[in-house]
């Protein structure tokens, strides 16, 4: 059922934080998290509200530096290079480290430009037309709005929006798509299909995903991280953490005894 | 069994008591309001027609040229050479020459030669008008004043809010006067603010919302901003007098760019009256007072307005929309122009309509930077001297002749259809936008 992430043929981590840190003004967020992140597999990054997870999934693509007054300490290293070092640039960063948030939060424009847009600015030169298509096809969007691929994306539904926006982020052509409780806000079923999709898209890129919901980890992700108060206390295969956590905190956790 | 006494009984009735006087208090309030919206309305509009009397200088029947029966024709059946004929018979050389001098007869349209007939020959005096109410309550009492006091006047019933009224220039005339030259400059000036001031505006706005960083003097910044936008309009009055009229008259005049001559001598204040040799000196001096200092003068007044405005509508945009630009890969000036301003534009442009309506009613500072308030010729361009319909209000309301009241009150009314259409446009562009973007 679950990947063999020892088998032989694993390659270098996709993303590898060595001692990080992290503060927001004066409070420390992040204490001294040391992980490796592998190719092509789906992550989960669980543990109680505050822990610092979903902070931990933002510096990955530096989304942090928006806000004011926060500081990384140690190293983020992406396919070996470390992002937060003085010669890279977010911007062309996160171009290659796409994200969907917790809320759907299309813009406000046509399905169409929503695709668009950000390809566009990546000085996409393609046809739009056909990355319309292939990205919505690819989150089974397709067959339901190719008929108003005008209208504005507020007209669709909760799970139809998170959806474009996940067609949104990969039409920009990521490495690695961070998700931050991307079904928290969707019903079972729009989750559910969410949950499909990342499991087929493993194939393409390297996933992160935050999730509150342990079922949801346990079903969709290959590895688990456990945070708790802002230290990772556990990391490991999905089936070895769950079933045979090391760490006395991380089977309270996962017993539901607290979180 | 224990009876179980009502609920805090004795203190219900009083509470609602005093929520009933409350309601009563607030819709006092609104009908107050209302009335005295409509008690001014009326007062405004029942000044706009009525009853003139009029007594001619000069008889019609003495000047015009009999028809076949014998009769008067009246003025609206002259042909123009008619009317010429009659302007050349009656007017003295001298009075023609500076006629024709303005603008040669013969190219004159009919309309404009039976208003220089009327103006200049048959010389309307205005006896006494009469209200809209007193002209339609006691039509009979007014005939009888008439017939009893000045009995070779003609009795006629007036518009003073008519076509002519929105076509003709400023006149020493009640009857001959118009507000197109106060229409045209104060459109003029409004424009010309609003380039000005919506740039400026916008740019700070982004400026403070989105590159400054969060310091003592940016703090201090946006607070003066705000109290900027209570300072009365009078003190930048003064600062658009010392600064645009008076330091940068060349550049306000047009001097530095070679223009002053024609501007200066253009009209004005004695202008046209004084002759030729005060003319000359008035173009040697550097003259400021053009519509470019009023815009410069109006657009500093609404510009804190506009900052503020737009600087919350900046600030209302969710973060999540800004993020979910800035993970697509997008810098900071792709994220401001394809979702922040899209997306606030409407609040953007409702806050600048707003501010702009209060712009083209002031008329203090105006005054200040030196609206011409007798201005018979039309502002051709941003060096020249311009009236705004606030300010030609404002001189007409001093004047003690009645009938000047009545032009005022028409000019009140064009006014306020002006600022009307332009509240109703800042409502159209806000509900473009919103139906654009929803959510």
């Amino acid at each position: 059922m679950y990947m063999d992430i020892n088998a032989p043929g694993i390659d270098a981590p996709a993303i590898e934080t060595r001692a990080m840190n992290f503060w927001y003004g004066s409070s420390q967020a992040v204490y001294d998290v040391d992980m490796k992140i592998r190719k092509n597999r789906v992550t989960a990054i669980i543990g109680p509200s505050g822990c610092g997870k979903s902070t931990a999934l933002r510096t990955f693509n530096r989304m942090n530096d928006l806000i004011p007054g926060t500081r990384v300490e140690g190293q983020i290293l992406f396919n070996g290079d470390d992002i937060y070092d003085s010669s890279v640039d977010p911007v062309a960063l996160r171009s290659r480290i796409g994200m969907v948030f917790q809320k759907p939060n299309p813009f406000p424009k046509s399905i169409r430009e929503n695709i668009l847009w950000g390809a566009r600015i990546n000085g996409f030169e393609g046809d739009p037309d056909e990355l319309v298509e292939t990205s919505l096809r690819r989150v089974y969007l397709w067959e339901e709005v190719k008929d108003k691929l005008k209208k504005n994306a507020f007209d669709l539904s909760g799970g139809q929006q998170q959806r474009l926006c996940i067609a949104r982020a990969i039409a920009v052509g990521p490495e690695i798509l961070l998700m931050d409780e991307p079904t928290s806000a969707l019903d079972p079923i729009s989750s559910g299909k969410i949950e499909d999709l990342m499991t087929e898209f493993k194939e393409r890129f390297t996933i992160i995903i935050v999730t509150h919901n342990m079922q949801q980890a346990g079903r969709i992700s290959d590895e688990t991280a456990f945070f708790l108060n802002g230290i990772l206390v556990e990391m490991g295969p999905t089936r070895d953490l769950f079933f045979n956590p090391r760490d006395k905190r991380t089977e309270s956790y996962i017993s539901g005894r607290f979180g | 069994m224990r009876t179980r006494k009502p609920f805090r009984a004795a203190t219900l009735a009083e509470r609602h008591r005093k929520g009933q006087a409350m309601a009563a208090v607030f819709l006092g309030a609104t009908v107050f309001a209302v009335l005295s919206l409509l008690i001014l309305l009326a007062s405004v509009i029942d000044q706009t027609a009525g009853y003139v009397l009029v007594e001619y200088g000069t008889s019609e029947a003495d000047v015009f040229p009999p028809g076949e029966d014998g009769s008067v024709p009246p003025i609206g059946s002259l042909s123009s050479p008619e009317l010429i004929a009659v302007l050349s018979d009656n007017l003295g050389p001298r009075r023609l020459k500076a006629l024709e001098l303005e603008s040669p007869l013969e190219e004159r349209s009919r309309g404009d030669l039976a208003d220089l007939v009327l103006a200049e020959v048959l010389e309307p005096e205005i006896v006494r008008t009469w209200t809209l109410f007193e002209s339609l309550s006691s039509r009979s009492d007014i005939l009888a004043w008439s017939a009893a006091n000045v009995p070779d006047g003609a009795l006629m019933f007036r518009f003073w809010l008519s076509p002519d009224f929105l076509s003709r220039s400023q006149s020493s005339d009640a009857l001959f006067a118009g507000v197109r030259s106060a229409i045209i400059g104060s459109l003029m000036t409004i424009v010309l603010t609003v380039l000005i001031a919506f740039p400026l505006g916008l740019g700070a706005a982004i400026y403070l919302e989105e590159y400054s960083r969060d310091n003592a003097v940016n703090r201090f910044i946006k607070t003066n901003i705000y109290n900027l936008s209570g300072v009365p309009s009078i003190i930048y009055g003064m600062l658009g007098l010392g600064i645009f009229v008076r330091f940068l008259g060349p550049l306000t005049s047009g001097a530095a760019f070679g223009l002053a001559g024609g501007v200066a001598g253009d009209a004005g204040p004695g202008g046209s009256a004084a002759g030729g040799v005060v003319d000359a000196a008035v173009s040697a001096i550097v003259d400021g007072r053009t519509v470019l200092s009023a815009s410069l003068t109006l657009a500093l007044l609404i510009l804190p307005t506009i900052i503020i405005n737009a600087q919350e509508a900046i600030r209302a945009i969710p973060r999540g929309l800004r993020e979910s630009g800035y993970a697509l890969g997008a810098t900071k000036w792709q994220v401001i122009s394809g979702h922040v301003l899209p997306a606030s534009m409407d609040r953007i442009l409702t806050g600048t309509v707003l501010a702009v309506s209060r712009g083209i009613g002031e008329t203090a500072p105006l005054v200040l930077v030196g609206a011409s308030t007798f201005l018979t010729k039309d502002p051709t361009g941003i060096f020249s001297k311009f009236t705004t319909l606030p300010i030609q209000i404002y001189q007409w309301t001093a004047r003690p002749q009645a009938e000047f009241r009545n032009i005022a009150a028409a000019a009140i009314v064009v006014l306020m259809v002006l600022l009307m259409s332009l509240n109703a446009t800042a409502i159209l562009l806000r509900n473009k936008y919103r139906s654009e973007r929803r959510g």
